[in-house]
């Protein structure tokens, strides 16, 4: 075999691969014929071949399923609330808006403290408490803020009072009277004030039309 | 197989690890298998492939669905093989004198262990004799010995498992050939 040409072996390992060209496969014929050494050779490596494939099939041990799954790291909860957090990403903004939102409104109650009392020209102001006097008549809204309301004459609109209380003995109110004592009061009142504020303006915007 | 293999890794990711299960029955039988013929013992291949399969568990998430999952499961288990092989391998120098021994260095020791007597390898059994040669393979020559002969992957598959052009592929193939060649000649 010495004097065979060296890519006679290369030719021996690509028919094996089943990676051949037509013209090599014929040269590598045609030297087997002539040469034993090199039959022996591809002989060999075909033996090769035949002893590590007729190893027998080796299946994996018995519960080797579930020793696999009781292997496996353990789910954490806390990635389940941050899958969870990243699948609802409207929801989560949903509800940082409420906070905020809510937020701002109970703390301006909060600090509402003040007695104040919309300005209504024969209205009389009696320490926190404001007296609509016998016998006049008040045009327009009254809202007032921690203190008291005593009607003895007449209002021609809403009364509201937070964080005080409305009195009257025979008075006459054409529009509501609203007591706002606890903050889910005072923050319905609020939205239910944006809201006809919202529609006041779209009713101003279509006369204006 | 492929439709349900895809649903199963779906799962698995949206946090079902109970659908992991079906993957493991899937590959179980391949994966052990070339864990075993690369390691040659049976409790190392159960936990070199439980191993695996762990691994593929946590990093699925880096798996891309649009290739192969047998390629990423195969080159992550061939890895590990490969990675326990190495470690098994003294890291001592062969010539450093043996402690308490005198003029007796780590040569004399693995003359006398490596290689079996030949009548010894002569009266194995044919299965035990195969695993014999094959674990004297250097352990890239074994991986692609294993994967093509034994798994009967082709070669591009097994270029991609390996990460490896498929022309070095081919050039470790022939060369495992001849070796294993030699090997059984010798005897």
């Amino acid at each position: 075999m010495g004097n065979c040409p060296e890519h006679i072996v290369e030719y021996m390992h690509d028919y094996l691969d089943g990676d051949i060209s037509r013209e090599h496969e014929q040269e590598l014929k045609k030297h087997l014929q002539r040469c034993s050494d090199c039959q022996q050779h591809m002989h060999e490596l075909s033996d090769t071949i035949a002893f590590v494939k007729s190893a027998t099939h080796v299946a994996a041990p018995l519960h080797f399923e579930a020793s696999v799954m009781a292997k496996l790291p353990k789910q954490k909860h806390r990635m389940g609330v941050q899958k969870w957090l990243r699948q609802h990403p409207l929801l989560i903004a949903a509800a940082v808006f409420c906070l905020l939102m809510s937020a701002t409104l109970f703390s301006s109650f909060k600090d509402d403290q003040q007695f104040s009392v919309t300005k209504q020209p024969n209205l009389v102001v009696d320490g926190q408490t404001v007296i609509v006097p016998k016998g006049e008549v008040v045009k327009g809204d009254i809202v007032v803020r921690n203190g008291d309301i005593v009607v003895e004459g007449e209002v021609d609109g809403n009364i509201t009072v937070i964080n005080g209380k409305y009195m009257a003995s025979t008075a006459m109110v054409t529009g509501q009277i609203e007591e706002i004592n606890e903050a889910f009061d005072w923050l319905w009142y609020k939205i239910k004030k944006v809201t006809n504020d919202v529609f006041a303006m779209n009713g101003k915007a279509e006369q204006e039309n | 197989m492929d439709a349900l293999l895809n649903k199963r890794i779906r799962q698995v990711l949206k946090g079902d690890q109970s659908a992991f299960a079906d993957i493991v029955s899937l590959y179980q039988g391949r994966l052990y298998q070339v864990c075993y013929r690369m390691l040659g013992n049976k409790q190392e291949a159960e936990d070199i492939t439980q191993e695996a399969f762990v691994r593929a568990y946590t990093n699925l998430h880096t798996f891309d669905q649009n290739r192969k999952f047998s390629t990423w499961i195969y080159r992550i288990a061939t890895n590990l093989c490969i990675d326990r092989i190495r470690k098994k391998k003294p890291d001592y120098y062969l010539d450093a004198e043996v402690a308490g021994t005198e003029g007796l260095n780590m040569y004399s020791q693995i003359a006398a262990s490596e290689p079996l007597p030949v009548q010894q390898v002569e009266e194995m059994e044919l299965q035990e004799r195969i695993q014999y040669e094959i674990s004297r393979l250097s352990d890239k020559y074994r991986t692609i010995i294993v994967l093509k002969y034994i798994e009967e992957l082709s070669l591009q598959e097994i270029s991609e498992i390996v990460d490896m052009p498929v022309g070095t592929v081919k050039t470790r193939l022939h060369r495992g050939r001849e070796a294993l060649r030699k090997q059984l000649k010798n005897l």
